[in-house]
Parts: C-alpha cells; sequence; structure tokens
C-alpha cells in the first residue's frame, strides 16, 4: 500500500468498493441528476413528479429484467419488447369476447410460444441469442399484422384493473408498485437464493464448467427463455394499462433503453456479472434523464445525440471503475 | 555420417535461456544441427522443449544465449523471419485454414505449386485436387500436405515437431523415408518424437534436454535408449515418501471393480484401453503427452461419446451422454486446465456448492445453511484460503485446484477422475493434495489419477497403468513404479522388449 501512490489506492479502494457494492454508485448518480434537475426547474421534485417518475420506470424496469436475466447467461432478449407489444394488443383485443380474466390468459399464450422458440432456438439450435430472439422478434411483430386484418371488426378495450394498475394512485403511491414490488423482491431473491438463479451465473461465467458439474444447459436455457418471455407479457400488459391505447408498436420504443438499464446497472452482457438490483436503479436513471432532456429545450436530434453520449459514458465510466484488477 | 560430422553448423544454438515471470522455463539450452543430419531432440515432460522450439522457429524471443541459422543470427522473435532465413517448422497442429480449398492455402504461404503436388505424391497422397476445402481432408492427409508445403519451399532446417502422432504406419513408413532422402541430399532436420524406434530408424544424433539446459548430445546407436531415457531423467532419482498401503491392495481381493474399462476407444488417439479401478484404491494413469489420456477422461466424464469399447459400472455396464449422466453414476472429474472447471468471476461458495445444483430438483429456494456447512466441510479439509474467496481467480493456483476438488468432496466422492492435479501448482500444495487423495481412497472412494510427474505415482498412487499410443502397454506396483521403469514404459520400450522376447 505504500508504494502504491495514493490516488491509486484510492481509485482501487473505490474500484473494489464498487464491485463489491455496485448498487451504491449508482443511487449516487440518480440522486445527482435529480439535483440537477431541481436546480433546473426549482419545485418541480414533489410528490406527483416522483410518482409519475415511478410509474414510468415501472414497465421499462420490468422489461430490463429480461434483459438482465437473459445476460447473466451472456445472452440477451432482443424479442421482449415485441412479446410486451403482442400481449398487450391480444388482451385488448380479446376483452370483448372473452372478458378481461379469460382475455389476460389467453393473451400469454403467444408470449410462451415466443419464449419456447427462443428457448430451443438458443438451448438446441446454438443460435446465438442475439439473433434468435431477433428473428422471433420479426417473425412475432409480422404475425400480429395479420392477427390485427382478423380482429379489425371486434375492436379493442382495455380492462378497468389494468388501468388502475397502470396509471391509478393510492395513498400518493402509484398502483403498478403493488405488482412491481412483489416481482422485484422475487427476482432479486431468486437470482441469489435459488438453484436457478445461481445457475444463470455459473452458465454465463463458464458454461463448460457448468456442464463438467452436471448442468444440462438446454434446460436452463429452455426455463429462461420462457420466463423473460412471460415478464414480457405481463409488463405488456401494465404498459397498456399505463398508455391505454394498444398499438401494433406500443412497447417498441422502450426496447433498446431496457437493455439500455440493464448495461448501465452494471449487468455485464459476456455473461456472470451484475444483477437485478442495479437494473432497477438503471432504469429509474434513464427516466429521470429522458425527463431531464425534455426540460433542455433542445430539437428531438440534439437530444437524442445526448442521451446516447450520456449511456455511453456512464456505462464505460463504470465498468472502467468496478474492473480494475 | 562421419564426414557430416565435420561439415560446418547449419544451425547452431548456443546457451539459449528464457524466463517467464518467475520461472526458469529454459536455462542452457544448445543444439547444433549440421548439413545432412538428422537430430532427435528429446525431455521429458518440463524439461523445456516447447519453449526451445518456440525460441528456434522465432515465435518467441529468448533472455540469453543466442540462435545462428547458416552463420546469421535469428533471434527475432518473428517467424517469418526465421522460415526466410531458411527453418521451416512442421507443427503438430496442422497449419492450414480449414475454410480454404488447396490451392488458396499455397497461395497465402507463397507455396510453388508444381513441387507441392509431385511431394504429396511422393509422400503417398492419391487423388488430391487443388480445390478441396482442407475442412474436408482427413487429419492424416493435412499433416502430409504441411509436410510437402514444407519441403516445396526447400528449406535448409526442417522442423518436425511430433510429426508422425497419429499417423496411420503405411504413411509413418513413406514420411521417415522422405525425410531421411532429405538429409542424405544434404539438408538439416530436427526431429522431435516420443518414439525411440522411429529415432533409431531415422537420427543420426540425439540433444537431451533437462530441466531447461542441453545434458547430452549423442550419436544414435543400438542400446542407446536406456541412457537416453536416465539422461531425461536425470540422477536425481531421490524417493519421496512412498505409500504403502495396509493389508492386501485393493485389486487383489477379488471384489467387483467400481470401474472396468474394456477396448475403449475414441477418436484416432485413443485406441484400445481397458483397466480395472476397485474401491478404496488410486490408480495412477501414466502417458506422454498426446496419446489418448484426454480422450480416456474426455469419455469417463461424459464429455465425449466412446467409440467402442465397455465401461461398467459396480459392474453395470453404462454410457454417458452428458457430464450430468457420469455424475450420476458417481464418476466426477477434477480436469488439468482449472479455467475450464471454475466460474472465474464467482466466489468459492458459488463454485463449490454448484454441482448441489445442478439437477432440476434443486432449482428452488437454495436452503442456505445446508450449503454453507457443507461448503465449510470442504473448505477445512482442504485447507483453502479464504481471504480472496469473492472472486476465485483471485485466488492462487494451488487454492484454485482444491476448490475444484472441493466441490465433489462437498457431494460425497465415489468415483475421482483426476487428471494432472498438481500441475502448475506450488510444492505445499501438491503435499496437501496427496494426503487428501490417499485418505479419500482410505474411506472408499475409487480415484483415478492421471498425472505428468513420474515421482508422484509412488506418492499418490497403489498401481499405475500406461499409455502409449493409445492403448494400455504396461500395469506397475506402486511399489516397482520408479520413475526409470515408467519412463521406459511410457516410451514404449517395455512392450518393445517384450515383442523381442517373444520373436
Amino acid at each position: 500500500m505504500t508504494t502504491l501512490a495514493p490516488d491509486t489506492t484510492f481509485l482501487k479502494r473505490l474500484g473494489r468498493f464498487m464491485r463489491d457494492n455496485p448498487v451504491i454508485p449508482l443511487i449516487l448518480l440518480l440522486i445527482v441528476l435529480i439535483g440537477i434537475l431541481e436546480f433546473m426547474r426549482p419545485g418541480i421534485v414533489n410528490e406527483r413528479w416522483l410518482g409519475n417518475t415511478v410509474k414510468f420506470a415501472i414497465p421499462l424496469a420490468m422489461l430490463a429484467a429480461c434483459q438482465t436475466l437473459t445476460m447473466l447467461t451472456g445472452g440477451i432478449d432482443l424479442s421482449a419488447g415485441i412479446v410486451a407489444t403482442i400481449t398487450s394488443f391480444v388482451m385488448a383485443t380479446l376483452v370483448p369476447v372473452y372478458g378481461p380474466t379469460g382475455a389476460i390468459l389467453l393473451s400469454l399464450i403467444p408470449a410462451i410460444l415466443m419464449g419456447l422458440a427462443n428457448g430451443i432456438g438458443v438451448a438446441f439450435a446454438r443460435v446465438h441469442p442475439l439473433i434468435m430472439t431477433l428473428g422471433t422478434g420479426l417473425i412475432g411483430t409480422g404475425c400480429l399484422q395479420v392477427y390485427q386484418r382478423f380482429v379489425i371488426a371486434t375492436g379493442s378495450e382495455v380492462p378497468e384493473f389494468l388501468a388502475w394498475l397502470g396509471t391509478g394512485r393510492t395513498w400518493g403511491f402509484p398502483n403498478a408498485l403493488v405488482l412491481f414490488i412483489p416481482f422485484a423482491i422475487l427476482i432479486l431473491w431468486g437470482q441469489r437464493r435459488t438453484g436457478f438463479g445461481r445457475l444463470l451465473y455459473a452458465l454465463g461465467s463458464n458454461e463448460r464448467a457448468a456442464k463438467l458439474s452436471g448442468v444440462r444447459a438446454w434446460q436452463v436455457y429452455m426455463a429462461l427463455y420462457v420466463l423473460s418471455a412471460l415478464i414480457a407479457g405481463i409488463a405488456g400488459l401494465l404498459y397498456v394499462g399505463l398508455i391505454k391505447a394498444p398499438s401494433l408498436s406500443l412497447a417498441n420504443p422502450l426496447m433498446l433503453p431496457s437493455i439500455a438499464a440493464a448495461v448501465v446497472g452494471g449487468t455485464s452482457i459476456f455473461g456472470g456479472r451484475g444483477g437485478y438490483a442495479g437494473t432497477i436503479v438503471g432504469a429509474l436513471i434513464l427516466t429521470v434523464l429522458g425527463t431531464l432532456l425534455t426540460l433542455l429545450q433542445m430539437p428531438e436530434g440534439a437530444r437524442r445525440i445526448l442521451f446516447g453520449l450520456i449511456i455511453l459514458f456512464v456505462t464505460a465510466l463504470y465498468v472502467r471503475l468496478t474492473d480494475q484488477r | 555420417m562421419n564426414e557430416a560430422n565435420s561439415a560446418p553448423a547449419v544451425l547452431d544454438a548456443q546457451g539459449v535461456a528464457k524466463r517467464f515471470g518467475a520461472v526458469s522455463a529454459l536455462t542452457d539450452a544448445s543444439l547444433t544441427v549440421r548439413a545432412g543430419e538428422v537430430v532427435a531432440l528429446m525431455g521429458a515432460n518440463g524439461a523445456g522443449k516447447s519453449t526451445f522450439v518456440k525460441i528456434l522457429t522465432g515465435a518467441l524471443r529468448p533472455d540469453g544465449g543466442h540462435v545462428r541459422i547458416k552463420g546469421r543470427d535469428s533471434t527475432v522473435g518473428n517467424p517469418a523471419d526465421a522460415r526466410k532465413s531458411g527453418l521451416v517448422p512442421i507443427y503438430q497442429e496442422p497449419s492450414l485454414i480449414p475454410d480454404l480449398d488447396v490451392a488458396d492455402n499455397l497461395r497465402l504461404g507463397n507455396t510453388p505449386v508444381e513441387p507441392f503436388l509431385r511431394w504429396v505424391e511422393e509422400l503417398g497422397i492419391e487423388g488430391l485436387r487443388l480445390d478441396d476445402m482442407i475442412g474436408d481432408l482427413p487429419l492424416a492427409t493435412l499433416r502430409i500436405l504441411d509436410l510437402a508445403r514444407a519441403l516445396a519451399v526447400e528449406p535448409d532446417v526442417l522442423l518436425l515437431d511430433e510429426m508422425t502422432a497419429a499417423l496411420p504406419t503405411n504413411l509413418v513408413e513413406q514420411v521417415l523415408r522422405v525425410v531421411r532422402q532429405q538429409a542424405d541430399a544434404g539438408r538439416s532436420v530436427i526431429f522431435i518424437s516420443h518414439r525411440f524406434a522411429e529415432i533409431a530408424q531415422l537420427c543420426d544424433r540425439a540433444t537431451i534436454l533437462r530441466d531447461g539446459g542441453t545434458v547430452a548430445d549423442l550419436p544414435i546407436e543400438p542400446g542407446i535408449e536406456e541412457k537416453i531415457v536416465e539422461l531425461m531423467l536425470g540422477a536425481a532419482l531421490e524417493r519421496g515418501h512412498i505409500v504403502t498401503s495396509e493389508g492386501q491392495p485393493a485389486h487383489a481381493t477379488g471384489r467387483t471393480p467400481r470401474l472396468a474399462v474394456s477396448g475403449l476407444s475414441s477418436g484416432p488417439k485413443l485406441r484400445d484401453v481397458g483397466f480395472d479401478l476397485f474401491p478404496g484404491e488410486v490408480l495412477g494413469v501414466v502417458a506422454l503427452e498426446g496419446q489418448g489420456q484426454d480422450e480416456l477422461f474426455d469419455v469417463l466424464s461424459g464429455f465425449r461419446r466412446a467409440d467402442g469399447g465397455t465401461v461398467r459400472i459396480d459392474g453395470q455396464e453404462a454410457s454417458f451422454r452428458h457430464p450430468a449422466d457420469a455424475i450420476a453414476k458417481g464418476l466426477t472429474y477434477v480436469p488439468g486446465n482449472r479455467a475450464e472447471a471454475l466460474l472465474m468471476e464467482r466466489s468459492v461458495r458459488e463454485n463449490i456448492a454448484l454441482p448441489l445444483l445442478a439437477r432440476i430438483r434443486h432449482w428452488g429456494p437454495i436452503r442456505m445453511r445446508d450449503e454453507a456447512a457443507r461448503v465449510g466441510e470442504a473448505i477445512d479439509k482442504l485447507q483453502i484460503d479464504t481471504r480472496a474467496q469473492g472472486e476465485v481467480q483471485r485466488l492462487s493456483g494451488g487454492n484454485q485446484q482444491k476448490v475444484t476438488i472441493g466441490r465433489w468432496i462437498a457431494t460425497g466422492v465415489e468415483t475421482l477422475l483426476l487428471f494432472d492435479p498438481t500441475r502448475g501448482i506450488d510444492v505445499r500444495t501438491k503435499r496437501q493434495i496427496y494426503p487428501l487423495v490417499r485418505e479419500l481412497a482410505e474411506r472408499g472412494a475409487a480415484i483415478l489419477y492421471y498425472t505428468s510427474e513420474l515421482d508422484e505415482v509412488q506418492l499418490a498412487c497403489d498401481r499405475a497403468i500406461v499409455i502409449f499410443n493409445g492403448r494400455v502397454v504396461d500395469v506397475v506396483d506402486a511399489a516397482h513404479a520408479d520413475e526409470q521403469t515408467l519412463m521406459r514404459a511410457a516410451y514404449g520400450l517395455t512392450e518393445q522388449d517384450r515383442a523381442e522376447a517373444v520373436s
């Protein structure tokens, strides 16, 4: 220690600290962003604003759960946004025929099918998840367009319950938390304290070592991609409750931000590292950043450039700080 | 041959030294090859042979000494320059690009086509077309193409590294004939092989490496094999603590073997291996590099399918499609390469607990206390240093190896397949591993123990089988398994004796 220059030691210690507690620097960043926002527009940060931010961050955080879980194994789920869109659209068009409960249950069937297709492609055909989920996503989009022609006459309807969940508040808290808090606890607990969660890390860290220990990777991949599609489907149902207008591209704009949320949150796209806690904060950071850029009153193009640059900067810095050996 | 000895040296390497960090790979290696000579370069595992070859071919730059080819300094650290100066190496792995056809590969290396085709024919390969894809050709053909490609540029020095391994006999004959012709035409050849028969047939001299230095340079004459084996081992045949199991040896009790293998073959290297491994026994496996031991362990651990032969576990025939099948039958594997076995970014605990979670019915909630107890027990037993347990990659090599073994101790050991478990780890850890292996055996485990360090057979094993050229050539009791006996057997000399005794 004494031979090292003090700043290296400090950086190393900081890096070590962040590696062991990766969420803390992210929370600090989030607080800084909120501070900037309050500085730019004093008074904007109030109960109502917080509620709105959380409300919009939740569907993003749920889609980012799909990315986090698949990224832990070194994969990715590019079909998640489309699965969310399909589920919400199918549900909305089925409500007039089957009623809310039936429609919700039926609408999860296409999600499960797409998850199965992804799982089979990744586990057995050994297609790279990036390509596999891109492909099923495109196929899904096409099928949805065909489906739309058949149901054009039935009309669509978003059940009251979902609207309540998506937009409502109780004592100032968004109702979406009723769904999200148990969900987040389940994922956070599951990733560390269940055999399945540990195997995700194991496969992403070293698939051969996992195989050598008796893990049948295909079982894990099948379960993982079906789970990811189910989460995406539920996120879609929640999101349509928030937007209240089912469309053929409802959740698609959330797709790339969901990947960014997982990466900003410290999950490695190469697998084996990261976790859902960071992703939740990542989703909040992206949502706040979105508000911040809207307030800057810049042209749309410049706003997007800035958004991209900030994401790259944060990720690069974070990787540098935490990957120091 | 006598005239050749007075000829000037074509390749002259003197006092070559190389360090990797704290490890001295070469201290004082020398090799001289004159025009018209075939020189065998020999050395046991870890003698520094491959480092020396890399320096000769320019892939590594030496820290000391010099390499001269035709009088010109050639310690350039650049394979292309070494090639230009006239030394052309042919390695064990073919250096042709599988996704290109023959003609494109020749163009890449600026190989003249006419002489190449002439050599291909001369070496006994028929019906080769220039538009054949390299990836579609059999391995043996590729090695011949590599040789033909080298011969076509008329090199001054040809370096053949295990050229004849895994070649069918008729091609070996052709290769040896052509190489001898080259030497007779005044070229020089460095020949690296584990097969004494070929060396005796082909070479004029042998240069022997031991512990990073050249210890002898001998002319090849009848009966020289014994001398070479002695030189490779060195005089320091000091004995470690020899294990003597009390009472009757496990293999003589007439019980059913835990693991009975017979006639096992897989791929070109593993041809016909059979042995019985009994509960309570540590069975050593001794072999030079690439004699089929990798394939043997891969088949037994479920990574590879056997082409032929049977594996019986407690008398029941078994075949494995996946490592999980082998584990279900109690066969657990510790590979030689630790990077293959560990989750480097994960903790010691997660690494050790991994097999406990593999089956679907263990995917649910982990019983953390139960797991902590099991992992803690394995850590205590192996004395794993847990100061850096957050990430396995921060541990020393010895501690990493303990983690891979500890993983199976936490689940309960029945049959343990150890592949060179002490490779590259410190002496202290080695001394902890031998008694551990013995203790596991005493408690009823059956252990198959491949080692590249011959003295370990007497330190840890009850018996040892020796594999040469994909076959078991000898079974030795630990009491008689001194390094010399093992080395002779590993080089196939015992078998040769027997063949002579019969004829």
